[in-house]
């Protein structure tokens, strides 16, 4: 079938630092394009197997860029069906795998028109390898190749509703190609009925068209325009009811299929348009037992690209999580294997992915930040030592980890107790000397803390060389009020103070 | 980082919850207060993991390439009689069944790339209630699937097309029918003025490849004796389909072709 993976990038042995370079490359230009929001991609399907009469790999052969005149005799050809046309075919093809004869092509005059014309023919093959070259132009680097294809899109969309998975595969990628090129493209594409039409389509059985359906969903959802202009549309639909089915059936099977629909709703949840209703759709028990079901295979052998899956779930429930309570839809979770989930998720993707960690800590803190039960869950697990490990990973990770920390201290005496006789302090002092201004206030916010509720800590505080560590803030003008406020309040010399001796008592007094 | 060991053990064991405590706002100059956080989708929290999203589909994540090669069979011929392609794999063969057979028109053998586009052809175009039924309510219903829209006539629906649904005003599902002209039949397409500007060439092709699956009731009507090919595609099955019934021959509303002895609802 299809492959997924363009072999150009497989490595051999000279080919690997090679595969680095290109990737460090990709990925700055990648992050280049996020922060001026024009982050898009568009996916290329290529036949490995294409092996031409003439022997050579459909893909490695660098031809050299067909001539005008050679397109128009191709395409001439095709029309007279002199020779074998799928063969005349092929051969614009492959010309069509480089931008300049790209170009060529789309200037001709009518050359679109013929290749609409061959591409909604009834005759399979030609129709077939007229869809490829038409994926060929939708991948195109320039947006006035990939803007030729507008004449395409509505057979593109006719053809959803057809039944040969490979050319609904085709006409799937093609279509989620130009739905990224531009809002011109979408503003054609979604009064054409791309929104019903995918919603009929993603009752197929076959994994591979669930796959690019999912892929063409994504690069909707990702427009700017999506949350007034498209995410409505799809929420109106049977869409989001089928993408949890998807989301979470046949793991093993169609795990492209999940990590397609987990970052559809990704990108409508964190769009903020309409939550309550995926919420009463069971959004949020599918994506803790999904959640903890790759926990469990984290164990097992075949781990290689979870992550893709699990992010994506991570944002969603983090988010959800974080629902406004005034719109009466306070999202609530009590089960605690979650928990064990985010943390076996952390220690497995620590290494390979750290970005992992920060989203797994985001959602560890919007699950303790109210829930006592998880608070005292992480105590009673035994996962302070684990989380303290953490400390000194990114900046990120050491503010989320502090966060959740002061989470779980500002519950009360009880855990304040806990936390200290997992020894934070030591941790909380090596943060203490950090540069970083918000990393250290929120030291100082957690030591504040541990302090309020457990005043005996200052003993320990102090006799770990505290106050020269709480001395190298005091100049700082963000942390020296915080600072001295430690210290006059807990940090006397002449041990703690009767005021808060007594308010801690009685803090402890209400809940026992 | 190190789990404790029996972590996965205590997953079904009930435990206690600590005491808690009320909770008091912050006391200056402390600001800490425990909340849910959101970020919004062009957060830098998420430029990480979108990142990684990308790379993966940019394919260049992974440098695995699955290749699942394609089981060849021998030659075999498409079942469908009349029909004499041949294929050496079996998704050849599906893409042509469901390309040509799958949603065939049984009355006069014209393909269409979905059901819902046949089920309209066959209301249009030989329901003998449909016509009676369109003088007095709208009954042209919009190609558009997930459109509801129903209209007086097809030259209405195009205009809803065009307008409302951006379709292209030559589209091919349904086109008027006297675009066909008459030299279809009797010029082949081997016989194309090589030196014919590209527009006119399109042109006569499209004549030539439209045919089989274009559906317009209402101009057919007024021309009852224009002949309806079936698909007329590869040399071989034109070939085949010419010596089964001269092109030329046609009974009654050119809806319906020669005796249907054979033909078969697919």
């Amino acid at each position: 079938m299809w492959s997924r993976r363009s072999s150009r990038y497989r490595p051999d042995a000279s080919g690997l630092e090679e595969l680095r370079g290109r990737r460090r490359e990709q990925e700055s230009a990648l992050r280049k394009a996020r922060r001026q929001q024009q982050l898009v991609s568009k996916r290329l399907l290529r036949e490995d197997s294409l092996v031409n009469g003439d022997g050579q790999a459909g893909v490695d052969i660098a031809a050299e860029p067909l001539s005008e005149q050679e397109i128009l005799q191709l395409l001439r050809d095709v029309q007279r069906g002199t020779e074998e046309r799928k063969t005349l075919l092929s051969r614009l093809r492959q010309g069509l795998q480089q931008k300049e004869t790209q170009q060529k092509f789309v200037r001709l005059e009518g050359s679109m028109r013929v290749l609409i014309g061959l591409f909604t023919s009834s005759l399979a093959n030609i129709q077939m390898e007229a869809a490829r070259c038409l994926h060929e132009l939708s991948h195109s680097s320039d947006p006035t190749v990939a803007e030729a294809c507008l004449p395409a899109t509505s057979y593109l969309l006719t053809y959803l509703s057809g039944h040969s998975v490979e050319f609904t595969e085709l006409c799937l990628y093609t279509l989620g190609n130009l739905a990224v090129e531009s809002d011109a493209v979408r503003k054609q594409l979604l009064p054409q009925g791309i929104i019903p039409a995918l919603a009929s389509c993603i009752q197929s059985p076959h994994v591979a068209v669930l796959e690019g359906l999912g892929y063409v969903l994504s690069q909707l959802l990702q427009a700017r325009e999506a949350p007034t202009k498209i995410i409505p549309l799809v929420l109106d639909s049977v869409l989001p009811q089928h993408m949890l089915r998807l989301v979470s059936s046949n793991l093993e099977l169609g795990m492209g299929v999940a990590v397609e629909f987990s970052w559809c709703l990704h990108y409508i949840v964190c769009s903020h348009v309409n939550n309550m209703l995926l919420i009463s759709q069971g959004i949020v028990s599918t994506l803790v037992l999904l959640l903890l079901e790759l926990a469990s295979m984290m164990s097992k052998a075949v781990t290689e690209g979870l992550e893709l899956l699990i992010c994506p779930l991570l944002r969603c429930l983090s988010n959800l999580l974080a629902e406004d309570e005034t719109e009466g839809c306070k999202v609530q979770i009590q089960d605690e294997r979650l928990l064990v989930a985010l943390f076996l998720f952390m220690q497995y993707f620590l290494q390979q992915h750290p970005f992992l960690v920060q989203e797994c800590l985001w959602l560890l803190n919007n699950l303790t930040a109210d829930e006592s039960i998880f608070c005292s869950a992480v105590l009673t697990l035994d996962l302070i030592p684990a989380l303290l490990q953490l400390l000194p990973c990114s900046r990120m990770v050491t503010l989320l980890a502090l966060t959740v920390l002061c989470n779980i201290a500002e519950k009360g005496p009880a855990y304040c107790h806990q936390l200290h006789q997992k020894a934070v302090l030591p941790s909380l002092l090596s943060t203490l000397a950090l540069s970083d201004g918000q990393v250290v206030g929120q030291s100082l916010e957690l030591l504040h803390l541990l302090l309020l509720h457990l005043p005996e800590a200052a003993d320990d505080f102090l006799s770990q060389a505290g106050l020269q560590a709480l001395e190298q803030h005091q100049d700082n003008p963000q942390l020296q009020e915080r600072v001295r406020a430690l210290r006059e309040t807990y940090l006397q010399p002449a041990a703690a103070s009767p005021i808060s001796r007594a308010s801690a008592s009685a803090a402890v007094l209400p809940s026992s | 980082m190190l789990l404790p060991p029996e972590l996965s053990v205590s997953l079904r064991v009930e435990r206690p919850l600590l005491p808690v405590r009320p909770r008091t706002p912050p006391r200056a100059p402390f600001c800490f207060s425990p909340s849910r956080l959101r970020f919004h989708r062009q957060h830098e929290f998420f430029e990480d993991g979108d990142i990684h999203r990308h790379l993966y589909l940019q394919d260049i994540l992974t440098n695995v390439t699955e290749v699942t090669e394609r089981s060849k069979v021998s030659e075999f011929c498409c079942h469908i009689v009349g029909c004499c392609q041949v294929f050496d794999t079996l998704e050849g063969y599906e893409h042509h069944y469901n390309t040509l057979h799958r949603n065939m028109c049984s009355f006069c053998k014209r393909s269409f790339p979905s059901g819902h586009l046949l089920d309209t052809h066959i209301l249009e175009w030989h329901d003998s209630l449909f016509q009676i039924m369109a003088e007095k309510q709208n009954m042209y219903q919009c190609l558009v699937e997930g459109c509801a829209e129903k209209f007086k006539s097809s030259k209405d629906r195009k205009d809803h097309l065009v307008k409302v649904h951006l379709y292209p005003s030559d589209f091919r599902f349904d086109k008027p029918k006297k675009a066909k002209s008459s030299t279809k039949h009797s010029k082949p397409p081997s016989k194309l003025d090589v030196s014919m500007p590209m527009d006119v060439n399109v042109e006569t092709y499209e004549q030539l490849q439209v045919d089989s699956m274009e559906i317009c009731p209402s101009e057919s009507m007024e021309n009852p004796t224009q002949p309806v090919s079936g698909p007329i595609s590869s040399l071989q099955e034109k070939k085949l389909y010419k010596s089964r019934i001269p092109s030329t021959v046609c009974f009654g509303q050119g809806a319906s072709r020669g005796f249907k002895s054979m033909k078969k609802k697919v």
